[in-house]
């Protein structure tokens, strides 16, 4: 008996009521992610992957077809219980950082495992730790405004590690910084995924990002449109 | 979720916008101070009446001599000479009268040296003094050996001897009532304003039979105008005023179907209304302040709904990290909680003081009590929760994406 995937889709699909009528943003998604995986997702803008990200990360449902995560039926879930898989077992990581900005660096590391319902000292010690892990151990009583774009998205990244979760979302986690703190985020997330086999989904504009991952996933018009492993030497020789 | 980094979050929440926390808070502030202060003033009143009650002397009946018929036309109280001194004795028999004393009131000059002072003058017995609970100052009461030998001895009261005698002892001092010399035995101690505003201090008590033959004369041997007792106890009230009233027809020789020549009044009823006159005034007042601490409930409502639209994206970032609709909510509950808790806090220090200043300013009782700064906190923390109930749950009730996507 094979494990189940991590993630599987099928038939899923996406549309937005408005007054016009509804709109579709996703159309038969089909798609199946393993355990351990690095997968890219890219496309033109509208094509849906944001709309993707959120349904993949509980964040909102779909119209149309299953979300199985681990085996487990994702519709059926109750409000708590999606909470409950975004707080242990999902880590997101943001464009915007999304840290909240009067809480400290500690503060926000820690803050998943206060809805964990995690006592304080351990709550501290934990975020220091991952805070040490991200290269941010000095700056723990900082507030985000004071740090870089990209220490921030280290903090974020180690908010979305704190409860050592089984999937890690991404979306554009490297849209608001420069090539080499890309670099330095996109090093990260590939080290979580191959030291810790966590898997890995991650949206991107940057084909060189893309490039980092095992697997590259392309929608347009709300459709997957090409899947396959990514191109490493293609997307080198691409010409800019 | 837990309430300790709540609460924090929710002090530092309240942080980030000092003046608009502030101003919102002033609300609560507002109307708790209100509350506290009205509910002083009110408290300051019921004390000073439940003084004047206790200076007056509890359990206390008057009864007044006879309402008089003569062809149909009924005089007032008082005019008809059917109560003598032997029906006081005669009713102080009774279980249920604790004390009873005759009194034959009237008005006199009193002169010591060169200062003279009007005042009123009480013919009664030294069982009066138990009657009012009134006691002496100084010297020692006149007695019953006193009462049947008609001497001409006095007790002043305070005002009396204020007027009189300024800073001398009046004990033992002889002072002119009318045209005879009376002895001073005694001073009564200061009793205040009675409730309806007397002075009860300017009076001269003296036996009753001096008063009768010496004083004022009577033209009815021995009767006096009206008596005053004191029942046994709170609980033997009607049935003394049953007693009374049968004894009473009983010695008058009154048949059945004749009108009383007398009439018996309670006292304490009179009082108690007044008692719980004031006591609904001051509820009124607390209810008419809380009125403002409604309004800055609602301030407190506003705000909140404000604060949940400026913080969508924040409450879609908790989503994202696992909080449940009732984390969210609790959240929200314990900001606009604490708003008004604080509110409240500064509310008391302000109302009590405010009681304070009023107090020393415009010379009014003020009391504060603990059970008002506690009541109006309930209260606040009522009006936070109440208000901050329908912003906590907007908030818990946004769809995750919608609110992460709003910023």
């Amino acid at each position: 008996m094979s494990v189940a995937p991590v993630i599987r889709l099928t038939h899923l699909g996406k549309h937005y009521e408005t007054r016009a009528g509804p709109v579709p943003v996703l159309k038969d998604v089909n798609l199946d992610i393993g355990h351990a995986e690095f997968v890219a997702i890219m496309g033109p803008s509208g094509s849906g992957k944001s709309t993707l990200m959120s349904i993949l990360g509980c964040l909102d449902a779909q119209s149309d077809g299953t979300y199985l995560f681990e085996g487990r039926d994702v519709g059926v879930l109750s409000r708590d219980q999606l909470a409950g898989l975004r707080n242990r077992v999902i880590g997101f990581v943001f464009q915007g950082f999304h840290l909240l900005p009067r809480a400290t660096l500690l503060d926000n590391v820690a803050l998943p495992l206060v809805y964990a319902g995690v006592g304080k000292s351990e709550r501290r010690l934990r975020a220091r730790q991952m805070l040490e892990r991200v290269g941010l151990g000095a700056h723990t009583a900082s507030l985000p405004d004071q740090i870089s774009g990209g220490q921030q998205q280290r903090v974020a990244i180690a908010r979305a590690l704190i409860n050592r979760p089984s999937l890690i979302l991404a979306d554009e986690p490297t849209g608001n910084l420069d090539t080499r703190t890309s670099q330095e985020v996109v090093e990260l997330l590939r080290r979580l995924n191959v030291e810790e086999g966590i898997t890995v989904v991650l949206v991107t504009h940057d084909p060189g990002v893309a490039a980092d991952a095992k697997r590259l996933v392309h929608l347009v018009d709300g459709q997957v449109a090409h899947d396959g492993p990514a191109l490493r030497r293609v997307a080198g020789r691409r010409p800019s | 979720m837990m309430i300790g980094p709540m609460l924090s979050e929710a002090w530092q929440a309240m942080g980030a916008n000092r003046p608009r926390a502030f101003l919102t808070m002033l609300g609560t502030t507002i109307g708790v101070a209100a509350v506290v202060m009205m509910l002083a003033v009110g408290q300051g009143a019921q004390d000073s009446v439940d003084r004047a009650i206790a200076s007056m002397g509890r359990n206390l009946f008057v009864v007044l001599a006879g309402s008089p018929t003569a062809n149909g036309v009924r005089l007032g109280t008082g005019n008809a000479p059917t109560l003598t001194v032997a029906d006081a004795q005669a009713l102080e028999e009774l279980s249920t009268v604790g004390a009873m004393a005759p009194i034959l009131p009237g008005a006199a000059q009193i002169v010591y040296g060169a200062h003279n002072w009007s005042t009123s003058v009480l013919g009664t017995t030294p069982r009066f003094l138990d009657v009012r609970s009134w006691s002496l100052s100084a010297g020692s009461p006149f007695d019953d050996s006193d009462v049947r030998g008609a001497t001409r001895v006095a007790l002043l009261g305070q005002t009396v001897v204020k007027n009189l005698f300024g800073d001398e002892d009046p004990v033992g001092k002889t002072v002119r009532i009318g045209k005879s010399p009376y002895l001073v035995m005694g001073t009564l101690a200061a009793k205040g304003q009675s409730l309806d505003g007397k002075d009860q201090d300017d009076a001269v008590l003296i036996p009753v039979t001096t008063a009768q033959r010496k004083l004022f004369g009577s033209q009815f041997q021995g009767s006096v105008r009206f008596l005053v007792a004191r029942a046994a106890s709170a609980e033997a009230m009607p049935a003394a005023e049953r007693e009374m009233t049968r004894l009473l027809r009983q010695r008058h020789r009154l048949a059945d179907g004749v009108d009383n020549d007398f009439t018996v009044r309670n006292l304490t009823a009179l009082v108690n209304t007044a008692a719980e006159t004031t006591r609904t005034m001051s509820l009124m007042l607390g209810a008419i302040a809380s009125i403002s601490l409604l309004v800055g409930g609602i301030g407190i409502m506003n705000i909140m709904l404000v604060s949940v639209t400026e913080r969508t994206g924040e409450i879609g970032i908790r989503c994202a990290l696992g909080a449940r609709a009732g984390d969210i909510r609790l959240q929200f509950l314990l900001e606009a909680l604490v708003l008004s808790l604080v509110g409240c806090l500064l509310g008391v220090f302000l109302g009590a003081g405010g009681a304070l200043l009023a107090s020393a300013v415009a010379r009014i009782a003020v009391v504060v009590t603990l059970s008002s700064v506690l009541m109006a906190f309930l209260v606040a923390a009522g009006v936070g929760i109440f208000f901050g109930f329908y912003p906590a749950n907007k908030a818990a009730l946004l769809k995750p994406m919608a609110a992460l996507r709003y910023q």
